[in-house]
């Protein structure tokens, strides 16, 4: 395992949702709408406070509902906009979620997930949203999800994030779980210059050509913020390459495909992964946000104990890097998949893994972090079966 | 072409593919965009300064006509989306479209904390009494025992009254006015235009294909002369008994208030401030 290069920066001892805030300026954001939720609300209190002071704007709506649609017009209108919230906040945003990406609006948002169904576990650990974040809302859509398991992390991810959704005109939702949104960290907010900013596409066209939905060959199109003179529609309504209501088969299908086929073509800026031990590993652990960091000491202990483990560590579980789990499947034993849920993202590994090897589950739900050692038997139980 | 030449509605009217519009012969709607055209164009607002909301209904398809920054949302959330381009863009004339069913049930909270904030936002409330697109449903506005595809028995549900919920829930221009009364609509629409604040006209127009055929009235003519007969102007209607105001409104202007500071401006204030105290120094 090679050492990772220092980072140079200001070190800083900060919460997870409070390191969401830093990256989310840092990314250039100027406009926060949100409704307080536990495990969440420290990103609408540190907006509050941090956003006017950078000539932003922050405003706590109604609902969340109102939230999601205030950042998506604020988006329209030019910023860089984000919103953050938990489980019952995250179910409310569904409909417009669908809204930013048939309307193609770069938006980030922040769910820190709780125990659900329902008000659930408000102040307890869970990773039930996986499967809501990339179906949640109705419809053919393919989503961006990011998921960090530090506060490092968290600042780093947070970044691409806004970086996603800018290069591809979609929303992209950063899952973070109640754990990493309260865990104190030390962290590294890298100089400015060193962080890399990725901006949505001014038109190249004057307004009289301009198509705002225009169909280009990477299916991204150049986007303007309204009042720059480029007067345009945007509808929910499935829509032609300028905007306008449509119900033609030709144009439906055009739009659709370009929904999935901007992000599909642009996979590899977007998807994120790190590999721990899996040079030699006949045995994989596949995890995600914090549960990763148990996986990594269940890894270390069974490495410890002449097991040849590895970890895949998921940073975008959506698009799902299938390739790599695939690839891992044809060289390993087992794959082991660690979530708190009752078995979320083991479904599409197993898709993936298309029968190559054993796929097993260590899960928890009951509001509790799922520990190393629950990892680790349930690597040996794996290993054990046949 | 003559015409064009004639009628400055076509300046401001989408050239591309988009006409006839969705709305049935003898509705409305049409009337209230082009009250709302002349208001722009009386004012000489530049289009590009001008971004129309709307949520889902029949009055919300009317950003697809019009040559503005335009954007149709979904169901009831016009408002909010307004609100964050009014928070990004405080220089932008930003209109919100809406239907009684749009701004009063799916939207009704988000109705009353704009008004509540008082955010520059002029909010024309197009009211037929039902809901169209869907085919003839009981609205928030269906007046007592009237006829839809819901209340096939009579509706049971007391109506709100748009100009009396805005004008409690804070909003500081507030009128009403009719497809009927349409020039003086219009003159309400332009002051709302003008007015720095939430501004909420009503006007109330004829769907004669759904409201008026269930109940009764069956053409848009019989229709506008049942407006001229109830509608009465706010002075009149002061004078008239509850025995005489029994199946009429008033219509006018209701809340003109220019003392409460705008949204966006107390905002840009307040952020003005603790910029200054940061770079000051103080706490």
């Amino acid at each position: 395992m090679a050492k990772k290069p220092e980072i140079k920066g200001t070190a800083q001892f900060l919460q997870g949702n409070e390191a969401v805030v830093e990256a989310a300026i840092a990314a250039g954001c100027s406009f926060f709408a949100g409704y307080p939720i536990t495990p969440s609300t420290e990103i609408a209190e540190g907006c509050a406070e941090k956003l006017p002071l950078v000539g932003g704007a922050f405003i706590q709506m109604e609902d969340e509902i109102a939230s999601i649609a205030a950042i998506i017009g604020a988006s329209l209108a030019g910023a860089k906009a984000m919103t953050a919230t938990s489980g019952p906040g995250f179910s409310l945003m569904q409909e417009n979620l669908g809204f930013a990406y048939i309307a193609e609006v770069p938006i980030v948002i922040t769910n820190v997930m709780r125990g659900g169904p329902s008000t659930g576990l408000p102040t307890k650990v869970s990773q039930s949203d996986v499967m809501q974040a990339r179906w949640g809302t109705h419809g053919d859509y393919t989503p961006i999800v990011i998921t960090p398991s530090s506060v490092q992390e968290v600042f780093d991810l947070t970044i691409h994030a806004f970086n996603c959704s800018e290069m591809l005109n979609t929303p992209v939702i950063l899952l973070l779980d109640e754990i990493l949104g309260h865990m104190r960290e030390r962290i590294i907010i890298p100089d400015t210059e060193d962080i890399k900013i990725e901006n949505r596409k001014y038109p190249s066209v004057p307004p009289e050509f301009y198509k705002p939905y225009s169909n280009t060959p990477s299916k991204v199109s150049e986007f303007v913020a309204f009042g720059e003179g480029y007067r345009y529609n945007v509808t929910g309504l499935t829509h032609d390459e300028f905007g306008f209501p449509t119900s033609v088969p030709g144009e439906v299908e055009q739009m659709l495909t370009k929904l999935r086929r901007k992000i599909h073509t642009h996979r590899k800026e977007v998807i994120l992964y790190e590999e721990e031990y899996m040079e030699d590993a006949t045995y994989a652990v596949i995890s995600y946000g914090t549960s990763a960091r148990a996986a990594m000491s269940a890894v270390r202990k069974a490495r410890a104990h002449g097991v040849k483990a590895g970890l895949l560590k998921l940073k975008t579980i959506w698009p799902f890097p299938g390739r790599k789990v695939y690839q891992i499947a044809s060289s390993v034993k087992g794959i082991l998949v660690a979530e708190m849920n009752m078995g979320q993202m083991i479904r599409e590994v197993d898709r993936y893994a298309m029968g190559q090897c054993k796929v097993a589950g260590a899960f928890r739900y009951d509001g509790l972090v799922i520990e190393p050692d629950e990892i680790y038997e349930k690597l040996l139980e794996l290993r054990a079966t046949k | 072409m003559e015409l064009e030449a004639l009628s400055p509605q076509h300046d401001y009217l989408r050239i591309q593919k988009k006409f006839p519009t969705v709305w049935c012969p003898g509705c409305g709607i049409g009337t209230v965009m082009s009250a709302i055209i002349r208001a722009i164009h009386e004012l000489g607002i530049n289009k590009n300064n001008i971004a129309l909301i709307s949520g889902i209904g029949c009055s919300s398809r009317m950003p697809i006509y019009v040559d503005f920054n335009t954007l149709h949302t979904t169901h009831g959330r016009a408002l909010p989306f307004a609100t964050g381009i009014k928070m990004v863009r405080p220089d932008m004339k930003v209109i919100v479209v809406s239907g009684d069913g749009d701004a009063l049930a799916i939207g009704g909270n988000h109705f009353i904390h704009a008004c509540r904030r008082n955010i520059d936002i002029s909010m024309i409330l197009i009211n037929n009494y039902i809901y169209g697109m869907t085919g003839g449903q009981v609205s928030p506005t269906t007046p007592l025992n009237s006829y839809a595809h819901t209340a096939p028995y009579g509706s049971i549900d007391p109506p709100f009254d748009a100009v009396n919920l805005a004008s409690s829930a804070g909003a500081t221009y507030v009128a009403r006015g009719t497809t009927y009364h349409i020039v003086q609509t219009s003159k309400y629409i332009k002051k709302s235009l003008e007015h720095k604040g939430f501004s909420m006209v009503e006007v109330i127009s004829q769907c004669p294909v759904l409201y008026g055929r269930l109940n009764d009235y069956k053409t848009a003519v019989k229709m506008l002369y049942r407006q001229k007969e109830q509608a009465v102007m706010l002075k009149a209607w002061e004078k008239l008994s509850p025995e005489e105001r029994v199946d009429k409104y008033p219509i006018g202007e209701f809340v003109e208030n220019t003392d409460r500071q705008e949204y966006t401006k107390t905002y840009a204030e307040l952020s003005k401030q603790v910029r200054e105290e940061a770079t000051n120094g103080k706490d």
